[in-house]
């Protein structure tokens, strides 16, 4: 049950290598908030990507504000390009029921309109709420709703996953 | 028992910047500063505030206030209804609570209020539904908070820190309440030095109380200051025999470039807006490297999204 989690920097090579054959030298890689922007930093560089890496907060975009509020530390999404007619490939560090995913599609629609967008997640733990399924995931595994998968960053940069 | 916040400490209503807490200020500055690339995005619209309406009751003329809080509605995705309406004096207490009621019963979720009369806002506020919250846009000679507070993003976007400053309030604070909100947030965000500038009639007694040093004279006054805050000379307090012309109050009050030197080299200019150039400022001053006038007015719609996304943020908990 509570099995330890694989190691991250393990699931980011190998999601890395998944994605690699696949990454046309024009495709846009952006992150989501926290988590999925430290994934996002660590596939641009495995992928040797040359764009420029965005990044996306997507707390004016939450389904939930009405219920909860606004995040009190909204960063700024930065996405230093211009997206019109772009392969996006969006990182996110766990999907679960897929409601950060729509509302960061939703924020780069804002922006533009990108060509496609490809999703790719650290671990899909399951739970799905809206029909949003991953390309790419290093581990897909089924978490029940109670518990919660964590990535943090350590000080020297080192990724951890943790249950709880 | 204070309007303003729920029981839990979050923004219900904003009235005032007076008592209003630091960390709920810097909050909003923080967040504003978040809402800042919405305004340069393809689409300058986030989806905050989708299906709620917001209501502009203006009872007292204003072009860029109720201007930039549409705009800052509309960005956040709200509908957003404009109402001008001239008062009559007489029946005015009654005639602010029937159309509060009528509007409220068109399902309005935020009231963004101007009013001659100081104290209208909270009177509106004590008054609504649970639901509903009230943002004051100007009531009186009593308070302008919005304006204080993108008074102060301006000052925290060109200077960075507010401990370390001098900040100088020139011209007519006694009738001004964009004086009174802009000295309650200072003081609060913790500036050591504030100071009011300005011939004795246009001070109001007992303004040191407020925590500001008082100077009559431009000269002593500008000196070593970071930030000058020109306020706008209502024209009609020349006819209350308060100053004797136009002329004469610029010669001694008006910003030149002469009197800006006074200050520091790096010393910024503000103004709320609208100017009278010859006035309390002088061409060259307002339109001159050192004044930010015109981010302030850029700087107010992000803000303004700010304190509207906060109080959406709470009203329906």
């Amino acid at each position: 049950m509570h099995a330890s989690l694989p190691d991250a920097n393990t699931l980011i090579a190998r999601l890395a290598d998944a994605i690699a054959p696949t990454l046309t030298p024009d495709t846009l890689i952006v992150g989501i908030h926290t988590g999925g922007v430290w994934v996002a930093e660590r596939l641009h560089g495995l992928l040797q990507c040359v764009q420029p890496l965005g990044t996306l907060d997507i707390s004016f975009y939450r389904d939930d504000f009405s219920r909860i509020g606004l995040h009190p530390q909204v960063k700024p999404s930065n996405l230093p390009f211009d997206l019109e007619g772009r392969a996006i490939l969006l990182v996110d560090d766990v999907l679960h029921t897929g409601r950060t995913v729509r509302a960061a599609m939703n924020e780069l629609f804002d922006y533009g309109r990108p060509a496609s967008i490809r999703l790719a997640v650290l671990i899909d733990r399951g739970g799905h709420e809206l029909p949003i399924r991953p390309d790419f995931a290093g581990l897909t595994i089924t978490v029940p709703d109670h518990q919660n998968i964590n990535l943090s960053r350590l000080d020297d940069g080192h990724l951890t996953l943790s249950l709880a | 028992m204070n309007l303003q916040l729920t029981q839990d400490g979050r923004l219900r209503h904003l009235l005032t910047l007076d008592g209003l807490p630091r960390a709920i200020i810097t909050q909003i500055l923080d967040t504003a500063e978040s809402f800042m690339d919405v305004g340069e995005r393809e689409v300058k619209k986030v989806p905050l505030l989708r299906g709620k309406s917001i209501f502009n009751l203006f009872f007292e003329p204003s072009t860029r206030t109720r201007t930039t809080f549409e705009i800052a509605a509309k960005r956040l995705s709200a509908d957003v209804v404009n109402l001008n309406i001239a008062t009559s004096s007489q029946t005015k207490g009654e005639a602010i609570l029937d159309t509060v009621d009528n509007l409220s019963a068109m399902h309005a979720d935020m009231f963004i209020v101007r009013h001659s009369q100081s104290g209208a806002a909270h009177f509106i506020a004590q008054h609504v539904a649970p639901h509903i919250s009230v943002v004051n846009a100007g009531d009186g000679r009593h308070a302008h908070p919005t304006q204080g507070l993108l008074d102060m993003f301006t000052i925290r976007r060109f200077k960075g820190e507010f401990h370390n400053l001098t900040v100088a309030i020139v011209g007519d604070v006694l009738h001004s309440r964009v004086a009174r909100s802009q000295i309650h947030a200072l003081t609060t965000l913790g500036v050591p030095e504030v100071r009011v500038i300005g011939p004795k009639t246009l001070l109001p007694t007992g303004v040191e109380q407020m925590g500001v040093k008082v100077f009559h004279d431009m000269e002593a006054g500008l000196r070593g200051c970071d930030v000058v805050i020109m306020l706008r000379l209502q024209n009609e307090r020349m006819k209350g025999a308060r100053l004797p012309s136009a002329q004469e109050y610029f010669k001694f009050f008006g910003l030149t470039p002469e009197k800006l030197a006074l200050a520091k080299p790096d010393a910024i200019v503000m103004h709320p807006g609208p100017m009278n150039r010859g006035v309390e400022i002088a061409s060259e001053v307002a339109d001159g490297p050192q004044s930010v006038i015109l981010p302030q007015v850029t700087y107010g719609i992000a803000v303004r999204m700010a304190v509207m996304a906060m109080l959406a943020g709470t009203g329906n908990a």
